[in-house]
């Protein structure tokens, strides 16, 4: 099995609290693999240490490696910039630009200098759009603000925006929480859809979302991991009783 | 138990009642002086403004003149003031709100608040002794500056406060694309801010228009229209200054009809501010 993303024995601290402890999985390629886990498990931190995007955060330290096609993200002289590029994210709450439809998805193409031209540049927007399904309903009015879309629209403009700079994985953290059930459902085809050329995380509170969506499902507990395996055998066989308990709402 | 309850009660009201009137009465107070300082400049102001009042320069008692070349001054220091101070002060601002959790940020914060409680005079005084005795003169170029040093702590304190309102989550969009620090902080937090960032400007231009005591040290003050800036320039605040203390009674109006136009002009400022800070909420 060819894994996209190799994470060995990562311990991860907010100043001197412990939020991870020795995690070690490894992340196929193309494939959806969802996180779950109670509120402050450390799905999300984790998923946060697979972009650096704790970075942002001065007390956080971490401990042990994260692979990326054999290569520690955390070696010193890594492009923190150009990892990035490469690992998109989209977040809980949907936080468009305060710029207009268009320019939203266009400014990681432009900051990144992808397009070759003002067509080019026009034609990714386009099929960034298309990708995430958002083109239909925005074609008309690409030049008004991003703020004037339904919570839905945005979070799929914010999705949008992550493919246009064709990153190789797309972390998702809850990308679907605030969202109603027609909306979501969207975002879920789009999840399956997208797999086919991304490779995909995401963190759900949702137990019904990550049996519909992923192929792997990883379960998360007190900042430990619980354990992690093929979502069909998750939801029906786990190996651990914690894992049932939990998938099951046996829960004290 | 019952009747206790009442007495406590009854007091409580009482308190309450005494409270709120005399923090009523505190109110109207406050309004009621403003009122007044604002009526009085308006009835002794109004009768000597005239257009040859707003145009001309100061003439001899006795022969009309008015304070054409002090509004020019007062727009000319108050435009260089903004050019050096605004760039500065921003710039400033945005190292703090982005940059400025460290002990150099610290540091550079205190200096600004510090400076921000420091009187204007020695302010004046300094630009004194920096620019107009080595210049040998008085001159628009020092007043300017003195206004400016004035207006930097001002705006880079409200400059970072109004960056940290933008909230986080959008920075962290724009850095997991791929976008460098210095992006994030050009495309998409300072035009977050820019409004905000705006109405601080406009509030620290308002406040040293109205400015007179470093302009006193540093531009004196000229009885012609000035555009040289290596010259000696009058402004309104110094001229009411020097018509207010003049032994005449036509200076007098005079002072008080410039008085009027100096508040309104910053009047209009602040309603400008108002009109365009109320378009967020």
């Amino acid at each position: 099995m060819e894994s996209k993303i190799s994470v060995k024995n990562l311990d991860f601290f907010y100043g001197s609290n412990q939020a991870l402890y020795d995690i070690s999985l490894d992340i196929p390629e193309r494939e959806v693999i969802a996180f779950i886990g109670p509120s402050g498990c450390g799905k999300s931190t984790f998923l946060r240490t697979l972009n650096r995007m704790n970075d942002t955060i001065a007390s956080a330290s971490v401990k042990g490696s994260v692979m990326m096609d054999g290569k520690n993200i955390y070696a010193s002289g890594t492009d923190v910039v150009a990892l990035r590029r490469r690992v998109g994210m989209v977040f809980q709450k949907s936080n468009p630009f305060p710029k207009s439809i268009f320019e939203n998805v266009a400014y990681g193409i432009r900051i990144n200098g992808i397009h070759s031209n003002k067509a080019d540049l026009e034609e990714r927007v386009e099929r960034a759009l298309k990708n995430a399904a958002l083109w239909e309903e925005v074609k008309d009015r690409l030049n008004s603000s991003a703020f004037g879309l339904s919570g839905g629209q945005q979070q799929r403009l914010c999705i949008a925006r992550a493919l246009a700079v064709q990153p190789e994985v797309i972390l998702m953290d809850e990308p679907a929480s605030a969202l109603d059930p027609i909306a979501t459902q969207k975002i879920e085809e789009l999840v399956v859809e997208l797999k086919r050329d991304y490779t995909i995380v995401i963190v759900t509170h949702n137990m019904q979302q990550a049996a519909r969506v992923s192929d792997r499902t990883a379960f998360f507990m007190l900042g430990k991991l619980v354990e992690f395996n093929p979502t069909q055998k998750m939801f029906t066989n786990p190996d651990e009783k914690l894992t049932e308990d939990y998938i099951t709402g046996r829960f004290g | 138990m019952s009747e206790t309850a009442t007495t406590f009660e009854r007091k409580r009201r009482g308190i309450n009642l005494l409270m709120t009137s005399l923090t009523a009465v505190c109110a109207v107070f406050t309004i009621a002086v403003l009122v007044a300082i604002l009526g009085y400049i308006g009835v002794r102001g109004i009768s000597s403004l005239s257009i040859e009042f707003l145009t001309d320069t100061p003439k001899p008692v006795g022969e009309g003149g008015g304070i054409g070349n002090s509004i020019l001054g007062s727009a000319i220091m108050t435009l260089l003031a903004a050019f050096i101070g605004l760039p500065v002060g921003i710039a400033a601002g945005v190292y703090l709100a982005e940059f400025g959790k460290n002990w150099f940020g610290n540091t550079v914060r205190f200096v600004a608040d510090t400076l921000i409680g420091v009187p204007s005079i020695i302010i004046g005084i300094f630009v004194y002794t920096l620019v107009v005795l080595p210049m040998g003169r008085q001159s628009g170029f020092a007043g300017g500056l003195a206004l400016a040093i004035i207006m930097i702590p001002i705006v880079a304190r409200t400059t970072e406060e109004m960056i940290g309102l933008v909230p986080h989550s959008m920075r962290e969009g724009a850095l997991a694309l791929g976008a460098p620090q210095w992006r994030v902080t050009w495309n998409i937090v300072l035009p977050a801010a820019a409004s905000g960032i705006a109405t601080g400007a406009m509030l620290a231009i308002a406040r040293v228009t109205g400015e007179t005591a470093p302009l006193l040290f540093t531009a004196l003050n000229s009885r012609f229209y000035n555009y040289y800036l290596d010259q000696p320039m009058s402004s309104l605040t110094v001229q009411i200054f020097n018509y207010a203390t003049g032994p005449f009674e036509v200076e007098h109006a005079m002072a008080w009809a410039a008085t009027l136009l100096l508040v309104t002009l910053i009047l209009v400022i602040n309603i400008l501010v108002r009109f365009f800070t109320r378009k967020r909420f």
